[in-house]
């Protein structure tokens, strides 16, 4: 061994940045094609799901609500939309399109290169992300009605979804030792990813089908909308 | 922060069953629906809904209740289906006391939530998945159980007996004729055109929507029929019962006899739940893909019947009326646009609501909700007076209300807020406006 000593750290860090992404991505994308599968099971059983689906009513009701202020209740709640949308939005697109993550591809053994959006701009979105987590947070503890249906795990998952963003952000601006917070990074992103097939963070699959059946319910079925 | 007032109503039909259960029939029934009788959609809008909150604002109760958080739709969901599934079905008697309210009172399965919801998550489905479990212990409130009891037994929903029925058509055909000279009310034709579906309040307790149905018909010179045998009603209230068994047998009577008179097509009188029964929850329990004959709501029916000139308008309404948009018709069939057209050709000042359309709030009536009987009428009142200022606020004097659940709900809320107007159907300001041959 060189005779350097690895500490724990060192140890934890080569865990994390190796096995523990490939356990993430195997999870994350495993699990979703798991849950996906049982539930196309499930809905063959109910009998009336397919049926239902029409790709046309689906896809108008989807696009009614992925479009900001395209529905009545975004319009009715113009603030909580502009954050909600700008949150999602920022979730989604900073974790692909990071100088950092661009420069593992980079430097990965396929040497693949990947768009990078300007720093500046991943640092603000990083930022949205965090402050819409405060803001749900602060919700759920302001407003009665969601606070009646708040449990410790809904924290849980606001802080989850944060803590990936919030490491990234504090490594990148160097305020506490880069070792560290990069470790604490890595193992906050995995568990992330974990989390998404198998708690209510799946909402991010289920989000498209629900949509589209309830839009296909109203539509084909209905003649109705759902926006 | 549940209403004290509700909580101390004593329902039979719900506090002396909750009496007799053992732990482990509840437990079975709760067990049975979550994984005999529900799949996909129970398991996916479960793991879905990220509470969020952001259904409430579309909930009458809650709107009408000062916000009082547990009446939100996801707070229905929480109190009751949510627990159910996470104690596996071990809930006890106050717990489904509570639950039973919640179902049968509190929410009409309207659908509005679920466009409110971002998700999509049929909210009304989740809280028939419980009434369903309620039923299956035998807990459902008792006035609502009599309508099952009876359809079950005579195949209508209020014991009326077949020659009572006939009798009433009779009666009403012969009413009908002061109006209109060659009036009819054909019985059994086998092969007419149209066979006319009402729900049983007409004989019982509204009998001239029957002769105003034959003055339109013989003025429109339809081709039409109606049953006098059983399967004429269609109304249906097994349907919210929970009691799914008995709503299939209501609907296949219903379809059967329309196949047996060889008719074209069913007109569907001003009735939401029915249509809602006839179109979509029995042939959905039966295994069809779609109803083998076709059915048209009376408000499609008069849009036809105005816009292709068979009946023409001669002195059209002069008071100033408004709408209200049924659930079952309007988010169950699209026909906002038509109502209006409607309504315009017969009166002269019509005032929109708002919110309206699909957007248009429950009348807290239908879906069982009214037949609950009047032990829970109060709370229902409460429950509904984001309705009454809606009416307010339209400045008019007739709500014209195209469903019998709206119509009844309706006129509840008219004398509980004291508005001052008053509800009419379609039909009733049809026959005082329409041209008619010289009697």
């Amino acid at each position: 061994m060189n005779g350097i000593e690895q500490s724990p750290l060192d140890w934890v860090y080569e865990f994390a940045s190796g096995p523990l992404v490939w356990i993430a991505i195997i999870g994350f994308l495993g699990g979703g094609l798991y849950k996906l599968v049982t539930m196309a099971q499930l809905a063959k059983q109910e009998k009336i799901v397919f049926p239902t689906m029409s790709a046309k009513h689906g896809a108008q009701s989807v696009l009614h609500w992925i479009i900001p202020f395209a529905n009545r209740n975004t319009r009715m709640r113009p603030a909580f939309t502009i954050v909600s949308f700008s949150f999602h939005l920022c979730l989604l697109i900073t974790p692909l399109f990071v100088m950092g993550h661009a420069v593992l591809w980079q430097q990965s053994r396929w040497a693949i290169s990947w768009w990078s959006l300007p720093s500046g701009l991943v640092d603000v979105m990083t930022l949205v992300v965090v402050f819409a987590c405060l803001f749900f947070a602060i919700r759920r503890l302001a407003a009665p009605e969601v606070r009646n249906v708040t449990d410790w795990t809904d924290y849980a998952l606001v802080l989850l979804v944060a803590s990936p963003f919030l490491t990234g952000f504090i490594a990148r601006m160097q305020w506490l030792p880069s070792k560290v917070m990069l470790t604490l990074h890595i193992i906050c992103g995995a568990l992330w990813l974990l989390a998404i097939p198998f708690t209510r963070l799946s909402h991010m699959f289920w989000f498209v089908f629900t949509r589209a059946f309830m839009g296909s319910e109203s539509g084909k079925v209905r003649s109705a909308k759902d926006w | 922060m549940a209403d004290r007032d509700d909580e101390k109503i004593v329902d039979p039909g719900i506090d002396d069953v909750i009496e007799k259960l053992e732990p482990k029939q509840i437990e079975q029934a709760v067990l049975r629906v979550l994984h005999e009788e529900s799949a996909a959609r129970l398991k996916i809008y479960l793991e879905t809904c990220v509470h969020c909150g952001l259904c409430s604002d579309s909930c009458q109760s809650y709107l009408s209740r000062g916000k009082d958080p547990d009446f939100a739709p996801v707070a229905k969901v929480k109190d009751t289906i949510w627990e159910m599934v996470k104690r596996k079905g071990k809930v006890d008697g106050p717990f489904l006391k509570r639950a039973a309210r919640i179902a049968f009172i509190e929410c009409g399965a309207c659908r509005r939530c679920s466009m409110y919801c971002p998700f999509g998550i049929d909210i009304a489905y989740l809280i028939m998945v419980v009434r369903r479990i309620c039923n299956l212990l035998g807990i459902v409130p008792q006035y609502l159980q009599d309508t099952t009891n009876s359809h079950s037994v005579t195949m209508n929903q209020m014991w009326v007996q077949q020659d009572e029925w006939i009798d009433t058509l009779i009666w009403q055909e012969e009413e009908a004729r002061d109006e209109v000279a060659d009036a009819r009310i054909p019985l059994d034709k086998e092969g007419a055109e149209i066979m006319y579906s009402v729900i049983a309040p007409e004989p019982k307790i509204l009998a001239q929507l029957l002769g105003n149905i034959s003055q339109i018909m013989t003025v429109a010179k339809m081709d039409w029929t109606m049953p006098s045998t059983d399967g004429w009603d269609n109304s249906n209230m097994a349907m919210y019962s929970g009691d799914f068994e008995v709503m299939g047998r209501v609907e296949r009577l219903h379809w059967d006899c329309a196949l047996n008179l060889k008719v074209k097509k069913i007109v569907m009188g001003e009735c939401g739940h029915a249509f809602r029964g006839a179109v979509y929850d029995g042939p959905k329990w039966l295994g069809w893909s779609k109803p083998p004959i076709p059915m048209v709501h009376a408000v499609e029916f008069y849009y036809d019947l105005l816009k292709s000139g068979r009946i023409k308008i001669k002195n059209k309404i002069e008071e100033p009326v408004t709408i209200q948009d049924p659930c079952n018709i309007i988010r169950g069939r699209g026909l906002h646009h038509k109502l209006r057209w409607v309504v315009n050709e017969i009166c002269a000042d019509f005032r929109d609501v708002e919110p309206r359309y699909e957007h248009n709030y429950c009348c807290q009536a239908g879906g069982g909700l009214i037949n609950c009987g009047p032990r829970w009428k109060v709370a229902r009142m409460k429950s509904n007076k984001v309705k009454a200022e809606q009416f307010a606020d339209t400045g008019a004097r007739t709500i014209i209300t195209p469903c019998h659940n709206c119509h009844s709900g309706i006129e509840d809320i008219i004398g509980y807020y004291k508005l001052g107007m008053h509800v009419a159907f379609i039909s009733e300001l049809l026959v005082k406006a329409m041209e008619r041959p010289e009697a």
